[in-house]
């Protein structure tokens, strides 16, 4: 029952607009400080790009694509019109304007101080309040999901919470709480000195405020990936969910440990205590946990649909699997590189290990890799299932589809495998040119030119993208039925409280967010270790 | 489905649910404060809370560790981009009294005939920082020192500010404008030279460096120089020092042609 069509596409579209266009920023730089280009005489220029990339596609892309799947899934799952549709569009239009009202001073040069701000550096304020909208807005969409579940708890007392509104609520939740680390280093922190009203700052109690949201974003970034992994994929391809339980304990878990986690982000900070790293870096290794249950729930998934077709064998029944249907094709692909991207995540993961990649381009391949291909794949997977339901026309270019799939998994292991490999042999991050006419580093040219093709490559599969969704308006109009999702083998008659509610998970997350950055917060903001702000721009 | 049943001893996924998580912080905090630093034999600890205060990164200052004896005096000025903003006439008026006496080196304008700074429409910032590292002993010259040991804080700051309130003239001997060099618009990668320009003019400006347009070519080879010898020491943290140590002597007669060949309003003006 999707009644809001006009607010979901709303959401979908700015975000594949703004994609699209942060997709063309993100080639360019890949371009640019390959040797295919020439050196920038203006490195400022890169880094204004740089800041507008890492922004629309850390906070606003994301961040839309879930605000609008989560509405779809509010209204289809629970079967209830949506609460609050005035509220959903205030949010709407506080991103907007928060989006706009960032970008204007990025594109001026007055605040390239890229996506993790990186205090003392400071920057235009409005880039920063621009930011702050946007965390509203998106905090406007976590009341509604929590109060349609409330309302549709109070009209179904008892009854199990369909497994897409309980992971979509906890979602939300997580984004709640973990977007309050990079809020309080910015209301406290960043803004003050933004203003004018102090001079001075603590980088490093910023950067442990900024970790405290830096990684469970990433899993924000992941939560609409996986639901579609347990809630449309095995529908899409004709199986059954293999457990419902273990599809709620994953969803708990990321809740639960994605959070306590963040300081394996300053594993070379000299201002966190080693004890407090050990901790962060011990619980790093079990948020791996629900991914691994995670993939383990839907190969069995597949497999069931595989053998419904007929399937058979140890390994032949994948054989039987629908593989022209674009949804098994991006769960193939979304799978493979999550594979190699959590692979190169134990690395990270690591205090030792991490020394060696810290601050290289391995980390910027890890990251693109798990985002921009695990994710993001998933992303346009959503967007197709879900196009015929809110335009009421069909996609028919199927072909066109899996094309465009297929060149988003090509280019994005063409660019981010060699991404990896230069970042091994010490090629730093965030740099706007580098001298490949130098013996020490011209080996590693060819990797780099390589890496700027599979950006190319991406560049034209989000481009299709883009088409194939805008074709898709004006295609012939269906009857798409009602949108539904994935049932599981037993679907549960009732569940657990504690697996049909949060609130033991969420309690849970604050109490390891107070142990775990408690005293390290409190300890910084006491011993006063300010330095001078540095302006953008100003002598 | 209450609170109440879920927040319940009774309830075995919350008694199982907090256990776990507890037993895995307490067991994880045990390695992590007492266990892991006591296994390292290069650090010793009093006590398991001297252990555990460093694992939590408690400063400490402990008696065994002297700070490294200071041989020479180093630049003890803090400078945030608002140091000496808004000054009044009156400040600036003191200053152009004061600054007589500078006259016969930098010239009644500020432009100077010999081979001086320039200092008219310098950042007052730099001039203040400047003063207080000769005063203090940070940097030394013959003849500026001497002037400088007498200075207030006050007559520092007022003088910072005249020479920034006034116009940025010409230089001297104007010399036909160098297209930049490599190392002003892109450093030197490789040897961790960010560009001239990142800091002085041209692309940025950062505070506390000074913009260079129109000064005289053997006064900023002999300052490059001295920092790539480290006869000169007062840039903090060595920022100048790194990058002059690093530069070829072309690529410093480039960078200082260049910029004295600059007329001073291609200075960004971003103040
Ligand atoms: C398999 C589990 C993962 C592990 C163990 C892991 C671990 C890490 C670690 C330790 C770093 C910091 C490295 C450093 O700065 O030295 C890092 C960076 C990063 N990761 Fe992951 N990660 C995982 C999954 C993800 C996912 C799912 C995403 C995106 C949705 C992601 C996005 C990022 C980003 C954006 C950064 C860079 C942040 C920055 O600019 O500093 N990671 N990862
Ligand atoms: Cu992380």
């Amino acid at each position: 029952m999707l009644v809001n069509r006009k607010l979901i596409l709303a959401h979908f579209w700015l975000a594949f607009a703004v994609f699209g266009v942060a997709l063309t920023l993100g080639a360019w730089q890949m371009f640019i400080r390959s040797p295919l280009g020439t050196w920038l005489s203006n490195p400022e220029l890169y880094y204004r790009s740089l800041t507008a990339h890492g922004t629309v596609m850390g906070y606003v892309f994301p961040t839309l694509v879930a605000m609008g799947f989560g509405y779809a899934i509010s209204e289809s799952a629970l079967e209830q019109r949506l609460v609050g549709v005035r509220w959903a569009w205030t949010g709407f239009w506080l991103i907007v304007a928060g989006s706009i009202m960032a970008v204007i001073p990025i594109a001026l040069g007055r605040a390239s101080v890229l996506y993790t701000f990186y205090p003392p550096l400071i920057g235009n304020i409005f880039y920063y309040l621009g930011v702050v909208l946007v965390v509203v807005g998106s905090w406007i969409w976590v009341a509604l999901m929590s109060i349609n579940l409330r309302i549709w708890r109070k009209a179904h007392p008892g009854a199990p919470v369909p497994l897409a509104m309980f992971a979509n609520v906890a979602g939300s939740y997580l984004w709640a709480w973990t977007a309050v680390g990079a809020a309080l280093e910015l209301l406290l922190q960043i803004i003050p000195v933004a203003a004018g009203l102090k001079n001075t700052i603590d980088a490093g109690l910023a950067r442990v405020f900024f970790s405290w949201t830096l990684h469970a974003i990433v899993y924000f970034w992941l939560m609409p990936t996986y639901i579609a992994y347990y809630t449309i994929v095995p529908r899409a391809i004709g199986g059954r969910v293999y457990s419902d339980s273990m599809a709620r304990i994953s969803f708990i878990l990321f809740l639960v440990v994605a959070m306590p986690i963040g300081m394996h982000h300053t594993f070379a900070d000299p201002q966190v205590g080693a004890g407090f790293k050990f901790i962060h870096s011990a619980f790093t290794a079990l948020v791996a946990l629900p991914t691994l249950l995670t993939v383990f729930t839907i190969c069995a998934s597949v497999e069931i649909a595989a053998r419904l077709r007929g399937g058979r064998g140890l390994f032949g029944w994948l054989r039987a699997l629908p593989w022209d249907n674009p949804m098994m094709l991006a769960l193939a692909f979304s799978f493979v590189m999550l594979g190699f991207g959590g692979a190169g995540g134990l690395i990270n993961m690591s205090y030792q290990l991490d020394a060696s990649i810290h601050n290289t381009q391995w980390i910027t391949g890890h990251f693109h890799l798990i985002f921009g291909g695990a994710i993001v794949i998933m992303y346009f997977a959503i967007a197709y299932d879900l196009w015929p339901h809110l335009t009421g026309r069909e996609l028919i270019d199927v072909r066109l589809i899996r094309t465009q799939l297929w060149l988003w998994f090509i280019g994005m292991v063409v660019t981010t495998f060699p991404w990896h490999w230069v970042g091994i042999l010490g090629m730093p991050r965030r740099m706007a040119y580098f001298d490949f006419a130098d013996p020490a580093i011209a080996p590693q040219a060819l990797s780099v030119i390589f890496s700027a093709i599979g950006g190319f490559v991406l560049l034209t599969s989000g481009i299709m993208f883009i088409v194939i969704l805008a074709r898709g308006m004006r295609a012939p109009q269906v009857d798409a039925g009602a949108y539904r999702f994935a049932v599981a083998v037993h679907q549960p008659a009732t569940v657990p409280v504690a697996l049909n509610t949060h609130a033991l998970w969420v309690a849970l997350m604050i109490a390891l967010t107070i142990t775990n950055y408690g005293y390290p917060i409190l300890n910084l903001a006491t011993t006063g270790t300010s330095v001078p702000a540095v302006y953008v721009g100003a002598q | 489905m209450s609170a109440r049943d879920l927040f319940s001893l009774n309830n075995p996924h919350f008694t199982r649910g907090v256990g776990i998580i507890a037993a895995i912080l307490i067991v994880t905090a045990i390695a992590g404060f007492i266990v892991l630093p006591f296994a390292q034999p290069w650090i010793q600890f009093a006590n398991v809370w001297d252990a555990i205060c460093s694992a939590a990164g408690v400063v400490q200052r402990t008696a065994t560790v002297a700070a490294p004896e200071e041989t020479k005096r180093l630049s003890d000025v803090v400078l945030t981009s608002h140091t000496l903003s808004r000054p009044s006439q009156e400040a600036i008026g003191r200053g152009a009294t004061l600054a007589q006496r500078c006259a016969i080196c930098h010239g009644p304008t500020g432009i100077s005939r010999a081979d001086s700074p320039n200092l008219a429409g310098q950042y007052a910032a730099v001039i203040y920082k400047e003063l207080h590292d000769f005063r203090s002993g940070a940097r030394s010259n013959a003849v500026m020192s001497p002037f400088a040991v007498n200075l207030t804080d006050d007559e520092i700051a007022d003088l910072s500010n005249y020479y920034a309130y006034l116009p940025r003239l010409p230089a001297y001997h104007p010399t036909p404008q160098l297209p930049k060099p490599n190392i002003v618009i892109f450093g030197a990668p490789l040897r961790g030279i960010a560009p001239c320009g990142a800091c002085h003019g041209s692309l940025d400006n950062k505070t506390g460096s000074p913009w260079l347009e129109g000064q005289s070519e053997a006064y900023m080879k002999a300052q490059l120089q001295a920092f790539a010898e480290g006869e000169r020491r007062n840039d903090i943290s060595q920022q100048m020092r790194n990058i002059a140590r690093a530069m070829t002597p072309q690529e410093i007669d480039a960078a200082a042609a260049y910029y004295a060949s600059q007329p001073p309003d291609v200075v960004k003006a971003v103040d």
